[in-house]
């Protein structure tokens, strides 16, 4: 474990009694018959009670799979944890035993997926999904799962919770559906929820009510939240951090308000201005150019180098620590100052 | 608007016109003695002309209708009323030859790059298969030709033409949609979602692609989004479709200033703007409860049970897409009016 190449992410002191949930250097590979994907090359972030911290990245950039990390969830094989820690109250996950990691899942920390209806059981009514967790964990009897599950329904604002409890998954719509998922991962009472792209597949106008329902739950029951999603709109909305990912990889770690003013890192600059914008009129979009890279082949120094604008020699030479800038944020540009000063232009 | 773009093709004369296009798609019961117990009502009654050279936008939720409407002018799906007119030829009552002429002029971008490519073909069988169909289109001996030029026009290496589709990224499939699209030269292409299954990164790329090759060949697109932001950047004009019905429809600048439609309304003020800033200044309309069952709409105006404007007007009288006093573009609401501040 390369304990001295941690440093603390400076976006927030650490409080005292340390954070709630801190994830350090984490490698994670998976070894395919065709070679060694390295899907996590060093992920340090970290979360305080009641905050949320988005993880914003494309496909492929690993925002999910460290999410499944956390989680302990990860299919292996494929997937390696090689090295790192996942610190929860202080204690790293990864050296508890399987069912240590138990008592810590659904308990301490829960997480809703993208496809619920993928993700919910269609042979089972949602009201005794709701409740098993609620009868295997905690040994509810049935009657009172039931109405703990009615509980969690309304709590989640399904109408007519009672009558829906005995309905199969496919009878509720999209947004209703992702409602369930929630109430069953608020069941255990957990301090933090991991939302993996939780409105991607629902409409705006539904997605609008999700994102609403999620931000009063965790006020409310003063949980934290990682938003795992690779929509900068959503992000603008909720988050408290922005971590942005790229090739497994933090590139850049901000609070949303100097993000979204000024990114520091070509990568989040260059995102930021290929999206079309409701509220603003443009010409043509610019992009960026290339693709994401192969991870059983991550390019040299700085993986973002073969599409970047700002590539010098030394770019292909040494990978970019973290700089950190004046007002607390971090970026894994040689060039951050400079990327910086020009959006903010 | 009526610059000639060439000698004989002038540039906003309607090149499309739909008029009235329904499709039910029958709920039956029973095995043996089957009956018909209702209908999905996909698309119910939608018009609506396409200019040449002028990309018309189609936006709504899941279930509007906006997919079938693009399956109905391809002729995948058969309608059950309505006419439309390609270039004044009745799109719906061509057969044999008739129709495959019709559609060398129509092409369709599917939205899934990965399955609407057969894994078994090279890119050249796949680009070069609609001069299989219409071998007037390029005689035999040319194709090869035609369809590296086409790899090069859409940003692919010409020298991967015997590559197969599992050899390249999302985006990079998305352009041999585009170019199989392109290879009979059509004056009409329908995309439906062509960018919804790509990354933010490449999604501009294929944006600005098919911009590009609009200016180039002077096409003309139905370009079928959920995503408004999308729609409005590459849009001349946009219809607004809810429960198979168009509710709103007029320029980029009508619909996304001076919507109208309640719904139209909501739908833009619901999009989330990657602005911390901005967004504290924007009212957010909260629509509650979900979009109801094209099985079973509405009476009267289909958005009712969602709309704060609702009255008992609503209910029993339809509203028709027609030109309100409020602002001069058709919109299908007995309450049009502008958002004030919006």
């Amino acid at each position: 474990m390369t304990q001295s190449a941690v440093r603390p992410t400076p976006a927030s002191p650490t409080p005292p009694g340390g954070h709630l949930l801190e994830v350090r250097d984490l490698h994670v590979e998976f070894r395919t018959t065709e070679g060694v994907a390295r899907v996590i090359n060093g992920v340090t972030y970290h979360l305080d009670a009641g905050e949320t911290l988005a993880v914003l990245g494309e496909s492929g950039s690993g925002k999910s799979v460290t999410a499944q990390a956390i989680m302990g969830i990860l299919d292996t094989p494929p997937a390696h944890v090689r090295s790192g820690q996942i610190l929860y109250q202080g204690r790293d996950l990864l050296t508890h035993s399987e069912e240590q990691r138990r008592q810590v899942r659904g308990k301490e920390i829960a997480m809703i997926f993208q496809d619920a209806l993928s993700a919910l059981n269609p042979v089972f009514p949602v009201g005794w999904q709701i409740g098993e967790t609620l009868r295997q964990r905690e040994g509810m009897s049935r009657a009172d799962a039931r109405r703990r599950a009615v509980e969690l329904m309304d709590l989640v604002k399904i109408p007519a919770a009672a009558k829906r409890l005995g309905d199969y998954p496919h009878q509720f719509s999209g947004g209703m559906r992702q409602r369930v998922m929630i109430a069953m991962a608020l069941a255990l009472d957990p301090k933090v929820l991991i939302a993996d792209e939780p409105t991607t597949a629902l409409d705006v106008t539904v997605q609008a009510q999700i994102m609403d329902l999620l931000a009063d739950l965790r006020r409310d029951l003063n949980m934290a939240m990682i938003l795992i999603t690779h929509d900068l709109g959503v992000v603008a909305g909720v988050a408290d951090r922005i971590a942005v990912m790229y090739a497994g990889r933090i590139v850049e770690h901000a609070d949303v308000r100097s993000l979204y003013r000024a990114p520091a890192h070509p990568y989040t600059k260059g995102l930021l201005e290929s999206i079309p914008r409701l509220d603003v009129r443009g010409q043509a979009l610019s992009t960026i150019k290339g693709l994401p890279p192969n991870l059983m082949r991550i390019p040299s120094g700085c993986p973002f180098h073969p599409r970047c604008p700002y590539v010098q020699q030394v770019c292909v030479d040494v990978v970019p620590h973290d700089l950190v800038l004046g007002d607390g944020r971090t970026s894994a540009c040689h060039f951050a100052q400079e990327v910086r000063d020009d959006s903010a232009r | 608007m009526t610059a000639p773009a060439s000698s004989t093709k002038v540039r906003g004369e309607t090149i499309l016109s739909v008029d009235n296009v329904v499709k039910h798609f029958p709920i039956s019961r029973g095995v043996l003695f089957q009956k018909q117990i209702g209908a999905v009502k996909a698309v119910d009654g939608v018009s609506f002309e396409l200019r040449r050279g002028e990309t018309l936008g189609v936006v709504g939720e899941s279930g509007c209708g906006k997919s079938t409407l693009a399956r109905l002018l391809m002729r995948l799906e058969t309608p059950t009323s309505g006419r439309a007119t390609l270039e004044g030829r009745d799109l719906f009552k061509a057969s044999g030859s008739e129709l495959r002429r019709l559609r060398r002029n129509m092409q369709m971008v599917m939205q899934d790059p990965y399955t609407s490519l057969n894994p078994r073909m090279t890119v050249g069988d796949i680009i070069g298969e609609p001069f299989v169909i219409h071998p007037e289109a390029a005689p035999k001996g040319s194709r090869q030709r035609r369809v590296q030029e086409l790899l090069d026009v859409v940003g692919l290496n010409p020298e991967h033409i015997n590559r197969y589709p599992h050899q390249f990224s999302g985006g990079q499939r998305q352009r041999i949609g585009i170019a199989r699209a392109l290879a009979l030269r059509p004056e009409v292409i329908v995309c439906d979602e062509p960018v919804s299954a790509l990354d933010v990164s490449i999604q501009a790329q294929v944006i600005n692609l098919l911009e590009q090759l609009q200016d180039e060949f002077g096409l003309s697109y139905i370009f079928i989004a959920h995503d408004l932001s999308v729609v409005r950047h590459i849009s001349d004009r946009v219809a607004v479709m809810y429960l198979g019905k168009i509710v709103e429809i007029g320029t980029e600048e009508e619909i996304y200033e001076r919507a109208t439609h309640p719904y139209t309304q909501a739908l833009l003020s619901a999009v989330p703007v990657p602005d911390p800033d901005a967004r504290e200044e924007r009212a957010i309309i909260r629509l509650t409860g979900d979009v109801p069952s094209p099985a079973d709409p509405p009476s009267g105006c289909r958005f009712r049970t969602r709309c704060w404007k609702a009255q008992e007007v609503c209910a029993t009288q339809e509203p028709h897409t027609v030109l309100r006093a409020a602002d001069p573009h058709p919109s299908a609401c007995h309450f049009a009016e502008v958002r004030p501040g919006a």
